[in-house]
């Protein structure tokens, strides 16, 4: 039985698609089996990411709506033989999914995939809680400004109470990513630094993804960026984020600036 | 508040400048909770009525279908079923069903329970919060204690005794207390002690990042806030006509 994960966040921008392709192509690299589904109806980008947007034939609603097999409407990927994709419907809004049509869609992909990762769309609404719905986990990406984290709390209120684990009793198990955390702009205060985050959200980090031109490029063609450049300290941390993700434990660094260890002293004395 | 629509000038008659209130009312309502088997329940309900004759009559009357879940088309036939009994319904409460016949009492969501003191309620005073639970008597020291974080976007509402958090209120949530409000981590939220009119009433936290503090409707926000206050513990209490805000040594 494989794991349901949700990436969310509430607020849009803040990297949830880029977070999935990422961390589900980092999963399927070692040789699980993952599928991302996107819930985006409507404004759907993780094909684009995952340089898939010129083989959709089938989507999410028409697997929902029973028009077409999981089979049919699964795509995978070129680089990775065990990654999947199902794409979201970008004719079609959020009201084209039913909570009935979505668990129809979740239960097979759990019995066949390791790892189940439903990329959210923003906001609090409808899409989103059908995307967190059958949830085990979940992926709260968080950039480390006040907006952001306020969102997220309003988003970890949902998963404690909209999602059917909860409703069971049980607890779905909540990660924060913190990304597009600049390191620079941190050393000068400029941001909020990751322990206010943490003590604010009071839940578990699992990891820190620097702000990156490397993930911008890799969105650009279509390749997550552990796949793209791995050795990119942003690929690193998702990365290590996913190996978090299946339980190890992995030390967690916190990304520091480029420039010279006299530099940066510098700029923290004059900060 | 009192803004007034554009009038049209092509219109012939006179259009008065007045604005439309929509001043907000509470009423106490009963809820009738059904359980399965309906039979069954009919009957305790006939010989109970039986007892407090005219028990219904004039008073709002809500059914909470949570227990017994029926599907969508049987509500029809217990609406019916109550009305034979001279039970009119004013609306229906139940998760899971998305519409109803418009025939039908309209869907009702966000009830919250509320406590009622029954003689009160004999004199028509104390109409002050709409019920969905069963009416009970809870203990005259009524405590609501969450042992975990207050998330934002979610609003707590106690309306008779305190309520302890153990955890931090989130920035944009709300306590609303009849009592006092205890937050052990920090309040970054809304905290409103002697919700139902309770002056006495104060708020307490570990660390004041409060967005805004009430009690008994006098409330200070942030800005409002000496700002030595901000991060600290502190205590909100009423005292000769002002809201205090101080901190706890």
């Amino acid at each position: 039985m494989g794991k349901v994960v949700v990436v969310t966040s509430g607020k849009g921008g803040v990297g949830k698609t880029t977070s999935t392709a990422a961390i589900g192509a980092a999963l399927a690299q070692t040789g699980l089996k993952v599928a991302l589904i996107d819930f985006d109806v409507g404004l759907r980008n993780l094909d684009l990411v995952m340089g898939a947007e010129r083989r959709v034939v089938f989507d999410l609603v028409n697997v929902t709506q029973g028009a077409a097999k999981l089979s049919q409407a699964l795509i995978r990927d070129k680089r990775v033989d065990t990654l999947f994709l199902l794409p979201a419907s970008q004719t079609r809004d959020k009201d084209a999914l039913t909570e009935e049509g979505v668990a129809k869609v979740i239960a097979p992909l759990k019995q066949k995939f390791d790892y189940v990762l439903c990329d959210s769309p923003a906001g609090i609404e409808r899409g989103a809680q059908l995307a967190m719905r059958f949830a085990d986990d979940a992926i709260i990406v968080t950039n480390p400004e006040v907006s952001s984290v306020r969102d997220s709390d309003r988003i970890i209120g949902l998963l404690d109470s909209k999602t059917l684990k909860a409703e069971r009793g049980e607890r779905v198990s909540k990660h924060i990513l913190v990304t597009r955390y600049d390191p620079a702009r941190a050393s000068r205060g400029e941001m909020l630094n990751i322990d206010d985050v943490l003590e604010i959200l009071s839940t578990p980090l699992l990891g820190i993804v620097p702000e990156s031109q490397a993930v911008l490029r890799a969105s650009n063609l279509g390749s997550p960026v552990t796949l793209n450049e791995p050795g990119n300290p942003a690929a690193r941390a998702y990365i290590e984020a996913s190996r978090r993700l299946q339980g190890e434990d992995v030390p967690m660094v916190l990304p520091t600036d480029k420039r010279g260890l006299l530099d940066r002293l510098l700029g923290r004395k004059a900060a | 508040m009192n803004s007034v629509a554009p009038i049209e000038k092509n219109s012939a008659t006179p259009v008065q400048k007045k604005s439309i209130r929509f001043p907000a009312r509470s009423f106490l309502a009963f809820a009738l909770t059904p359980e399965a088997p309906l039979t069954e329940w009919l009957e305790s309900l006939d010989g109970w009525t039986e007892n407090s004759p005219g028990f219904f009559a004039g008073r709002p009357v809500v059914l909470d279908l949570n227990v017994l879940k029926p599907a969508a088309e049987e509500v029809a036939a217990l609406v019916s079923e109550l009305g034979t009994r001279g039970i009119r319904i004013y609306a229906i409460e139940a998760t899971g069903i998305e519409s109803l016949d418009p025939q039908l009492p309209p869907l009702l969501r966000g009830a919250k329970a509320a406590v009622i003191d029954e003689d009160k309620v004999e004199s028509g005073r104390g109409m002050k919060a709409a019920s969905s639970g069963p009416v009970q008597d809870l203990p005259p020291a009524n405590t609501l204690l969450i042992d975990q974080p207050v998330r934002s976007g979610q609003a707590i509402y106690h309306p008779h005794g305190d309520v302890i958090v153990l955890g931090s209120v989130g920035s944009g949530s709300e306590i609303i207390a009849g009592g006092s409000v205890h937050v052990y981590g920090t309040l970054r939220g809304r905290a409103f002690a002697g919700a139902t009119g309770n002056s006495k009433a104060r708020i307490f936290c570990r660390r004041n990042e409060a967005e805004l503090v009430a009690i008994d409707g006098w409330y200070r926000t942030a800005d409002e806030m000496d700002a030595a206050t901000r991060g600290k513990p502190i205590q909100v209490f009423f005292e000769n006509d002002v809201l205090w805000v101080a901190t706890l040594n």
